[in-house]
């Protein structure tokens, strides 16, 4: 496993968490995060053969409900919130090709 | 108030006899806040003309409302968590002045309990951090000691219980958001079973560790807010169909016959005042009929680097929908030379604090195409020997017991700076997230300096019950609660 981190390792992460770090937070997070990633270096250590990775804290299967239409928050409710509303009820964003 | 208890019990019982008014109730508390939380910081938003109209509407229908558990108690609500119409901001600049337009549902069980919502508590930004430092409004101060931080990330809702700002908080606890502040400032916190509260209206964190409990004076007001909460939620399809034990019908404490499990070797390493504190409590509980074992716990010691990939991996998916389109912050872009992705990274940049940042690249990492199998999935694996380790605790005994925390509140500023050392103190926190078990700190005394120290009991899937009995029966023996921090700075 690599450490530590390189600023490229850091920049390929922040791209893929849409984060566009300042130059000052790529130098302390190349640290700081090879830091923690070597902590946890020690679950090495244990032996997972044969076990599970699938282990979740519910027991239950999700109960489904019928599937019937139902009072939702109104366009207007949902736009209320909007940094930017658009005419006709829609979220207005940048342009997304070119 | 001279002379109140401050416990929801007493304050619903006046307002029934006609003692008191949930107006003049209501007015006390909004006119402490006011003389106190300048300095201390522990509200991010404080409703006074929403409480006022609520606690108008409990004096209205006093008598035909006579059943409701909390009639006219003021009670703050972490601001992770939705109400309609107020602001809701996990306390982030990237939600700054977002209003939730639908109640959470543990909100709207509250204010059908008749319960008065007086305001919205500080924490870390999105609940991640262990001291409240990591907000946008700035930290949360320590009642007991000006300079300490109240534990994270509930801080604001712990300082405002153990102040007497309000009888009771909800918060959140992803990794010990409730019980490790709750150890800090010196009130009861719970974290219920995985399950067992609907999370709908609750700003998304790590999906399979958040769960939402009561802050507050007493073990029998948590056991009152707790059944208030509790139950399934068609909002919230992790929410168990588990009946809900009536815990609001408590009676008193009990501890005979209870078997206390105590991990080996669990002092080491830690703190003299916790250590003594720790086993005195243990103490208190044999007197009273309890039996210590020891029992094993073989991957504890795994447990922080398991939570902080887990956490942060789930964290860096959920946090994905912060991005400016619907709802919250958008930074300024040129609408010729820009596109949507850039406004996405600016407006991420922009909005989140450091140590959101920092969870959400180590979370990315963690999940990324190279490195998911040795991190992540490695991680899951262990959590599941973990959580076998109290399945076979749980065979022999009870509940099991140990200090919330290593030490009691540190001082503002000594780990900001050092991520690793911040999370190594959420030891004896995180495995009842990583499990899904029940959880609850209650106050056991206090450092040489004068700082409170929790004492953590652990239990069985759906089993608060025999948590809040065995805390009850501490609590009759050592009322810790009925020490107050003072009003004046420290």
């Amino acid at each position: 496993m690599p450490s530590p981190l390189t600023l490229e390792d850091v920049e390929r992460i922040a791209a893929l968490a849409h984060l566009e770090l300042t130059a000052d937070e790529k130098q302390l997070f190349a640290r700081q995060l090879a830091q923690i990633l070597g902590y946890a270096e020690r679950l090495q250590e244990v032996e997972t053969t044969n076990v599970s990775a699938d282990w979740r804290p519910v027991s239950e299967t999700a109960a489904l409900r019928p599937d019937e239409r139902r009072e939702s928050l109104s366009n207007e409710a949902a736009l209320d919130n909007a940094p930017a509303p658009g005419p006709g009820g829609l979220f207005r964003v940048p342009r997304v090709i070119g | 108030m001279a002379g109140h208890d401050w416990t929801i019990n007493t304050l619903r019982t006046s307002v029934l006899s006609g003692e008191t008014t949930a107006a003049d109730v209501c007015e006390d508390y909004l006119a402490r806040i006011d003389s106190v939380d300048g300095d201390l910081n522990a509200f991010t938003a404080v409703l006074g003309e929403s409480a006022r109209q609520q606690a108008e509407e409990v004096d209205q229908h006093r008598d035909a409302w006579r059943d409701r558990p909390l009639l006219g108690v003021p009670v703050t609500i972490k601001d992770v968590i939705c109400s309609k119409g107020e602001p809701t901001t996990g306390a982030s600049r990237i939600l700054k002045g977002f209003c939730s337009p639908y109640d959470a549902t543990v909100v709207r069980k509250l204010r059908d309990a008749g319960a008065v919502i007086i305001g919205k508590t500080n924490c870390d930004e999105f609940a991640m951090g262990s001291s409240t430092e990591h907000s946008a409004y700035g930290v949360t101060r320590n009642p007991w000691d000006r300079t300490r931080i109240p534990g994270g990330s509930s801080g604001g809702a712990a300082a405002a219980v153990s102040a007497r700002l309000a009888p009771a908080s909800l918060a959140s606890d992803t990794g010990g958001s409730i019980r490790q502040p709750a150890a800090f400032c010196g009130v009861v916190g719970l974290k219920p079973t995985y399950g067992r509260v609907s999370r709908y209206g609750l700003l998304a964190f790590a999906s399979s560790l958040d769960q939402i409990g009561p802050m507050t004076l007493t073990v029998r007001d948590a056991a009152t807010v707790f059944h208030t909460i509790a139950g399934a939620d068609e909002c919230d399809a992790t929410t168990s169909s588990q009946p809900v034990e009536d815990v609001a019908q408590l009676g008193p404490g009990d501890a005979k016959g209870a078997r206390i499990g105590v991990p080996r070797n669990i002092l080491e390493g830690i703190d003299d005042d916790v250590s003594r504190s720790f086993q005195a409590t243990l103490g208190v509980l044999t007197e009273q009929g309890a039996t210590l074992i020891d029992i094993d716990l073989p991957h504890m010691a795994y447990a922080i680097p398991v939570y902080y990939l887990v956490a942060p991996a789930e964290a860096s998916s959920n946090l994905a929908r912060y991005d400016g389109v619907r709802y919250g912050h958008r930074a300024a872009i040129d609408a010729h030379s820009d596109n949507l992705e850039t406004m996405y990274d600016r407006t991420r940049d922009e909005g989140f604090g450091p140590e959101v940042k920092r969870r959400i690249m180590l979370g990315t990492y963690a999940l990324s195409a190279g490195y998911y199998d040795a991190y992540y999935v490695k991680a899951q694996q262990v959590r599941s020997l973990i959580k076998s380790d109290y399945d076979q605790a749980f065979n022999e005994v009870d509940a099991v017991a140990m200090p919330t925390t290593p030490g009691p509140a540190f001082r503002i500023g000594e780990h900001v700076d050092d991520p690793l050392a911040m999370y190594l103190g959420d030891i004896f926190t995180v495995s009842a997230n990583l499990t899904g078990l029940p959880a609850i700190s209650v106050p056991a005394g206090f450092s040489e300096d004068g700082l409170p120290i929790g004492f953590q009991l652990m239990g069985r899937p759906f089993d608060e019950a025999t948590l809040l009995r065995l805390a009850a029966a501490y609590e009759q023996e050592a009322p810790w609660w009925k020490t107050r921090p003072g009003d004046e700075k420290r």
